[in-house]
Formats: structure tokens, sequence, C-alpha cells
């Protein structure tokens, strides 16, 4: 019984971190302009992830249908499935660009810059790493 | 009762003036507590405090004093409340109910539209990514809740910045951050002077992601130059009409990423605690005397009716008048 208590909160937490993952792995291939392998999807993973745990993860995104691939070399590159007319994109388009009270809800990782505000950021973030960005996609 | 009963108004005045600008310094997750416990006990002893001065008001309205069976002249001569006192209180109790009723219906829709919002994204991911060249990321409260990203905030970022923004929403979602959120604003709505604390609380949200997501990752650096990018991106963006200047709040998230993390302070959590335990014994104190102040009144009304039928007339406490007397007709009803 206390066993099982062990398991689940152990699968519990295997999952969160398998749900972690995922999301890491899609960011990576959507912020691409081209599709990875998962190779490339590895190096752009923060941490030391073994590569057949990322692989795992392509093919499991791959048969979900969120990812598409095709031959490179031995083995495959993966690209997000891109869906540009999704009313579910267009909608959130328009919540956001127009505004609206239901914004309320949403927890927005930035809020808007005043002139200033940029001008001071700018400073903040070129006294601390000395110039423009030193790791990109 | 005299001046009991307006202590939970200092105190909503106090907290609303140095709460916010304690939060801000403070280590941001026990200072999302901390505004957010502050808030709903000082908004409850605002609606008490309000009820009560409202409630020795209608007392001395002859109908009612007839149908609890006390003596209006009674609580006249005891009542120290003002009668225009008493009737503000009635209509700021009343717009303060309004409010909190308007805002709680307004929550729970926009609440119940994210939770729909969260299961018709495409996938069943905990990321969905809209594709959409515009910057955009936010957490949309549901079970479960989801990351909502655009691809052109995470073409805008680099490997360990986009981490860090994952990081950073995650933790949103995982603290239950729409909660905290729904007590800041409802309690502004029943009591406008929280609005303060309600803004306070959103700002030390962000800072609650912040340093959850610079624990994440290990690195302070990152996340600050994440929010800062993604910020500046944001900008470059077409703007919106109705954007105002909105008070610094990403300069002072980045400037805190790259100082060492806040103090963990008791201090300011022991003096709000003592501060909310005075306004509460207050109000209980004010709720006790005017609940003595009734029973005066009804022992005085209820002498009163006594005299009429020439009974001799006990002390208090003794006699047919230590119960309102069931029997006689409407004895409340006279003044002396």
């Amino acid at each position: 019984m206390h066993d099982r208590k062990i398991d689940e909160t152990g699968e519990a937490t295997g999952r969160r971190a398998r749900g972690e993952l995922e999301s890491g792995v899609l960011a990576a291939l959507w912020a691409a302009s081209e599709p990875l392998t998962a190779r490339q999807v590895q190096e752009r993973l923060p941490g030391d992830l073994a590569y057949t745990t990322v692989l795992t993860i392509l093919s499991r995104l791959h048969d979900k249908g969120t990812l598409v691939r095709h031959r490179a070399g031995r083995g495959y590159a993966y690209a997000p499935v891109r869906d540009e007319a999704s009313d579910t994109a267009q909608r959130m388009h328009t919540l956001l660009e127009r505004g609206s009270d239901r914004e309320a809800v949403l927890a927005r990782f930035v809020s808007e810059l005043s002139e200033e505000d940029e001008q001071l950021l700018q400073r903040l973030l070129g006294e601390h790493d000395g110039g423009p960005a030193d790791e990109g996609p | 009762m005299t001046v009991s009963v307006y202590v939970p108004f200092l105190v909503t005045v106090v907290l609303a003036v140095l709460a916010p600008r304690l939060a801000r310094r403070f280590a941001p997750h026990p200072a999302a507590w901390a505004l957010a416990g502050g808030a709903l006990v000082t908004a409850l002893g605002w609606l008490g405090s309000l009820a009560l001065l409202a409630f020795t008001g209608l007392a001395q309205i002859p109908e009612v004093a007839e149908e609890g069976r006390w003596s209006v002249t009674a609580l006249r001569a005891d009542d120290p409340v003002y009668l225009t006192v008493s009737a503000v209180a009635t209509v700021t109790l009343l717009a303060s109910l309004t409010g909190l009723a308007v805002a709680a219906v307004r929550q729970v829709r926009h609440l119940l539209w994210a939770r729909r919002e969260c299961a018709r994204l495409p996938g069943d991911l905990e990321l969905a990514v809209l594709d959409d060249a515009s910057p955009h990321a936010f957490a949309l409260p549901g079970a479960p809740g989801r990351i909502v990203v655009s691809h052109g905030m995470l073409r805008c970022l680099g490997d360990a910045e986009r981490e860090a923004l994952l990081a950073h929403e995650r933790a949103h979602l995982r603290g239950r951050h729409h909660l905290f959120q729904t007590a800041w604003r409802l309690t502004a709505a029943a009591c406008p002077l929280l609005r303060p604390l309600a803004e306070t609380g959103g700002f030390v949200l962000e800072r609650w992601a912040d340093e959850e997501a610079a624990a994440h990752l290990g690195d302070r650096t990152v996340v600050a130059r994440a929010v800062g990018r993604a910020a500046l991106a944001s900008a470059k963006a077409p703007a919106r009409a109705s954007l105002a200047a909105t008070g610094g709040a990403v300069p002072q998230r980045v400037r805190a990423l790259l100082a060492p993390p806040p103090p963990r302070r008791a201090l300011p959590l022991v003096a709000g605690a003592a501060l909310l335990a005075v306004s509460c014994a207050s109000l209980a104190e004010a709720a006790s005397d005017s609940e003595h102040m009734i029973e005066g009144a009804q022992f005085a009304a209820c002498v009163t009716a006594l005299k009429d039928t020439g009974a001799p007339i006990p002390p208090p406490g003794h006699g047919p008048c230590c119960h309102p007397p069931g029997d006689h007709d409407g004895p409340g009803r006279h003044s002396r």
C-alpha cells in the first residue's frame, strides 16, 4: 500500500517531467527556421539529455500528429505541423491585439513597455551581457 | 462601538498605503500570500464595519424596531453613531456588495472561458504554439492549464531563454496564480481602497514566477535576459492604441533578477498579521457592543410596556423583561 503510493507519486513526477520535455522539444522546433534532426534538437535543449530520450520524445510527438518528419541522412528531420489558418491562432491574435477584459485571466509573460522603459531595459541588458545575443537559434 | 467600529477602516487605509511598498521589496512567494490574506481579511473587516454602522441606522427605523421588539428612544440615547454616518455606510455597503457581485460574475465567466479555451487549443500537450509571427506568451488557467506561446516569441529567444519562458509560465500554472488574482480582484471590487494591493499583487506574481524560473534553471541572468528580450520584441511589434506607460514593471523585474535573490524577512509579515488581528478584534468588539445596545433597548422597550400595564419594574436580568415578552402587542412601538 505504502509502496504503491510512492510508485504513484514517482509516476506522476515522471509524467510531469515528460510533459516538460515535450514542451521544450516542441518550443525548440518552432524556434528553428528549418527542420531539425534529433541530434540538433538535443544540442538546443538545456541540460544533458540522452540522445535516445530526445529521439523517443520526437517520435511520440510525431505519432500524436504534432510534428512532421522527412528522411535526412540515416535518420529523420522533424518540423512542427503548421496551422496558420487555424481559428485558434486567429482568435488569440485578435484577443491580444485588440485587447479585451478576458485578458485579465491570462498571465502574460511581459507587460508593455513605455519608451523610457525600453531605453532603461536596453541599458540594463547591455550592461549585463555586454552585447547582442551570444546564443540563439 | 464608538471607536472600534472604525478601526477596520483605518487598518484598510494603512494596509493600502504600506503593503504595496513593502511587498515589492520582499521575497515574492511569501509576499503574494501575505497580500492575498491581507486583502481578504481587510475586505471582510471593511464589509463587517459597514454592516454594523448601517445596522445601527436601520435599527432606528420604527418598523424595524417593532419587528425586533426594542425601543428606538433607548437606542438613540445609547447610540453614538450619527444617522448621516449610518446612511453613508448603508449606501457604501450596497455599492460594495454590488461591486463584489458584478466582479464575481465576471471573474467566473472569464475563468470558464479560459478553461474552455484550454480544451480547444490544438494538441494535448502542456505547450500550445500559436502560428503567429507577433510575439505573445501567456499561461491560460484551466484543467489542466496550458502554456500558450506564439512562434514569433519563440524565435526571438535563445535556447536557454526559451526554457526560462516555459519555466516562468509553468510556475504561474503550478502555483495557481489565477486564484490569487481572483482574490485581489474581488477584494478590490468590494473595497476600492484595496486596488493598490491588487496592482502590486499582479507584479508580485510575475516576480514569483521569475524567481521560480531562475531556481529551475539555476541562473538568474538567463531569466532576466528572457524577460528583457521578450519585452523588447513585444515593443517592436505594432503597438495597440490604448497602451499607456505601465509603470516600468518589466525593468523592475529585470533589475530584481540581476540582483541577488530578495531576503525572506519575517518582521513585515508579523506586523501585518498583528494589524489584521487588531482589525478583527475591533470588529468583534464593535459587534458585541451593538448586541449589548440592542439588548439594552429591548429591555427598555419591555420596561415601557410593563409600565403601561402598571406591573412592578424588575431589575435588569430578572422578571419578565429578561426575555422579550411574546404576548404583548408591539411593546417597542412607543417612546416614553
